[in-house]
């Protein structure tokens, strides 16, 4: 591919999915073959790994060590956090979140999910679903990834059989059709000999479906954010400041939805209807926005709007309260106190808030609910928030920006939980 | 809404540009450092990432003035071109410039060297450091990109860094949707990486979208080198041929800037952005692999600095 190619082709954005799977599934191989096969590599990078390679398994190149980035992680030959991988093709930008699926690392699929426009789930065609093909699936479907992958891997191993394949899908489907997703494609493939995955190889002509790469690269992006304008204020440009004489500029970023000048919208929480006098980027005025542009909106009224603030369409029900049901994903090994003091993070407001006793914890691997009086590390339960001033929100399965929040522990300033509003 | 207007509405939706997405996404973090921090600062080396930095603050924040001071930590050791390139774009954009100087950590006997040749490139973090505690900064931006090196995939957005300016690579603050945490005691900053998703290529296309200046060795030129190790190392006065190395005058550019000691040009006649973009898009070597001898001493070099507050 050359270069011109690369820069004069349509320009079809940015793609971010995410990668979960167990330590012998094959995702590291799986990762390090999109990289290595869409040329993403670099000859530096190939001779460390060839070198790493000789030293770990005597012979072969093992594309899996491509992704091990800590110290510790090569230590133990795990991986431990969440890494983020970039490729392109001459259609689209990739940003990969790698994330370990151990149980223990519950965390780190949902900080990979929370951002992810579709999720990868390796199964190994020799094992089938296991359970934590599953509880990978439920993680992305509660993150709300609209579409979801599901990779059966190894198909090498099983003599790229098609009953195989065929199996394993009609035993997913069944537990696919409990969760929400947009849509779910079914991939055999093999990351070690790199069929399908790029290349189509000619070992499995009864597959007529896309590669993985065609399908990541058609893939719908903006996740389930449609609907109604969300836009939380940053800053507040003062007049002088704001490029338009005599009037505040509020500077944010259009988290969903579309804005165009003469628009009626609405300050939340305080609840005051305005309509949209101009709006303006670093190059000048512009006529109209959408997600995800960063811009500086200018008001017809001098209303009293501050960071925190929400300016919001009229096309969509926001709830004004000071509290609500959440799904609770707790991310510190500093268990949920009741009555603690706790600061929740919503939009580009911070307010105080106090946590109830979790109403039920789901057991990740049966996806039972269960009794409990706390969440620990890892734990997911539905709990009920209570702030300490009003929010302006809709259920998280109707917009990503305005129903996710983080909780931080005031002393600490940790973040010890993801949650998303009921 | 159902899941077939909801289909419709995505058809409909149109897509950002990749340069347009990345870019709205560090005016973002930008945004965020100005509404949540104290006192921040943004760091700039002259290099071709701080450029790219400096052209998003303008967008972030213009016409209103930066609400950050610039910051500069000098080796002593840097290529004169980019010194030159810093304080002409300070005073371009009217911006204030702090400068401390690995120099002044020699003399007051906050840095000691082992050879007075050494790279003074680890030293960096002493001096940078105690600029954060003598202005207080709670926040340090910087051009860092998470495709630079192995260790930097793990980074963070917003990244915290301890009272002693140390990076706990495995106790990290998880960071989800854009709910940044920010926070910190006193004494405790947060280092803030806007460009994290860009890579190599992305940078050197917004350089050409943008028309940004750069200084002028990131662009081809004549200059003395020798070979050693499988790199170009440039001679200078700081850094002259050893025994037996022969010196060659060869057409070359830099990549990345950065201590002259440790930073080496590769071999490349392109002298515009464009060509540039060309020779980037077909590149076969990463940025730091050919360019930097810190980063080849071992395969976590780049990690362990990072422990201990380096950039």
């Amino acid at each position: 591919m050359s270069a011109i190619e690369k820069i004069d082709l349509a320009d079809a954005g940015v793609l971010r999915f995410t990668t979960a799977g167990s330590v012998d599934d094959g995702k590291s191989t799986l990762i390090g073959r999109l990289l290595y096969d869409t040329r993403s590599i670099f000859e530096d990078q190939l001779s460390a790994l060839e070198r790493a390679s000789r030293h770990r398994n005597g012979s072969g190149l093992d594309l899996s060590l491509l992704t091990d980035g800590l110290i510790a992680e090569r230590e133990q030959g795990i991986t431990i956090d969440v890494a983020y991988r970039y490729f392109a093709t001459p259609r689209r930008k990739f940003i990969v979140a790698d994330t370990p699926g151990h149980e223990q690392y519950t965390r780190n699929m949902v900080t990979g999910a929370s951002t992810a426009d579709l999720a990868i789930v390796l199964v190994d065609a020799r094992k089938g679903i296991a359970s934590q093909s599953r509880r990978h699936a439920y993680i992305a479907g509660l993150l709300r990834i609209p579409h979801l992958v599901i990779a059966v891997n190894k198909m090498d191993l099983v003599g790229y059989s098609r009953q195989a394949f065929e199996r394993i899908r009609g035993a997913f489907r069944e537990f696919a059709a409990g969760l929400d997703f947009r849509r779910v494609d079914y991939l055999p493939l093999s990351a070690l000999h790199g069929d399908m995955v790029v290349e189509r190889g000619n070992r499995m002509p009864w597959y007529h479906g896309e590669t993985l790469l065609e399908t990541l690269e058609t893939a719908q992006t903006a996740g389930s954010d449609v609907g109604g304008l969300f836009f939380p204020v940053q800053l507040v440009a003062r007049p002088e400041e704001s490029g338009y004489a005599g009037r505040r500029g509020y500077r944010g970023r259009v988290e969903s939805g579309a804005i165009r000048v003469g628009d009626a919208v609405t300050v939340l929480p305080a609840g005051r209807a305005t309509r949209v006098h101009g709006i303006r980027v670093f190059e000048g005025a512009i006529e109209a926005a959408h997600a995800p542009q960063s811009v500086t909106l200018i008001l017809e009224d001098p209303l009293d709007v501050s960071r925190g603030d929400v300016i919001a369409g009229p096309d969509r029900q926001y709830q004004v309260t000071r509290g609500f049901d959440a799904t609770l994903c707790w991310l510190a090994q500093e268990p949920l106190a009741r009555g603690r003091r706790y600061l929740v993070r919503h939009g580009t407001r911070t307010v105080k808030a106090l946590l109830a006793e979790p109403a039920y914890r789901v057991n990740v691997n049966t996806l039972d609910r269960e009794p409990t009086d706390t969440l620990a590390l890892n734990d997911i339960g539905r709990v009920t928030v209570r702030t300490g001033e009003p929010l302006a929100w809709v259920p998280y399965r109707e917009s990503r920006a305005a129903g996710s929040f983080i909780v931080m522990d005031e002393s600490s300033n940790n973040t010890v939980a993801a949650g998303m509003i009921e | 809404m159902n899941l077939a207007a909801e289909a419709r509405e995505l058809a409909r939706a149109p897509a950002l540009a990749h340069l347009d997405w990345l870019e709205s996404e560090a005016v973002y973090v930008l945004r965020e450092v100005a509404g949540e921090c104290a006192t921040p600062a943004l760091l700039f080396s002259g290099g071709k990432d701080s450029a790219v930095l400096l052209r998003l603050a303008e967008k972030a924040f213009r016409p209103a003035r930066f609400p950050f001071p610039l910051l500069h930590i000098d080796t002593g050791h840097n290529f004169p071109e980019v010194i030159a390139f810093r304080d002409r774009r300070a005073a371009e954009l009217s911006e204030r410039l702090i400068v401390r100087s690995v120099e002044d950590s020699i003399r007051t006997g906050r840095v000691r060297l082992a050879r007075p040749d050494e790279s003074r490139n680890p030293h960096q973090s002493v001096t940078l450091l105690d600029a954060v505690a003598e202005f207080a900064f709670d926040a340090l931006v910087g051009g860092a990109r998470r495709d630079e090196e192995k260790s930097r995939a793990k980074e963070r957005i917003f990244s915290f860094r301890d009272r002693f300016g140390q990076w706990a690579p495995r106790n990290q603050r998880p960071e989800l949707w854009d709910l940044y945490n920010p926070r910190v005691h006193r004494g405790e900053h947060v280092r803030v990486f806007p460009i994290s998703n860009w890579t190599e290529l992305d940078v050197w296309q917004y350089i050409a979208r943008e028309r940004l200046s750069l200084p002028s060795i990131y662009f081809a030129h004549r200059r003395p080198v020798v070979r050693r190790r499988g790199l170009l190392v440039p001679v200078t006065p700081l850094t002259p041929p050893r025994a037996g190395e022969a010196v060659e005058d060869l057409s070359v550019r830099f990549r990345t800037v950065g201590d002259i000691t440790c930073t080496c040009p590769v071999e490349s006649a392109a002298a515009t952005v464009e060509e540039i973009i060309a020779e980037t898009a077909a590149a076969r070597v990463t940025e730091r692999g050919a360019t930097r001898m810190d980063d080849q001493t071992s395969e976590a070099s780049m990690e362990l600095r990072k422990r201990e507050g380096y950039f």
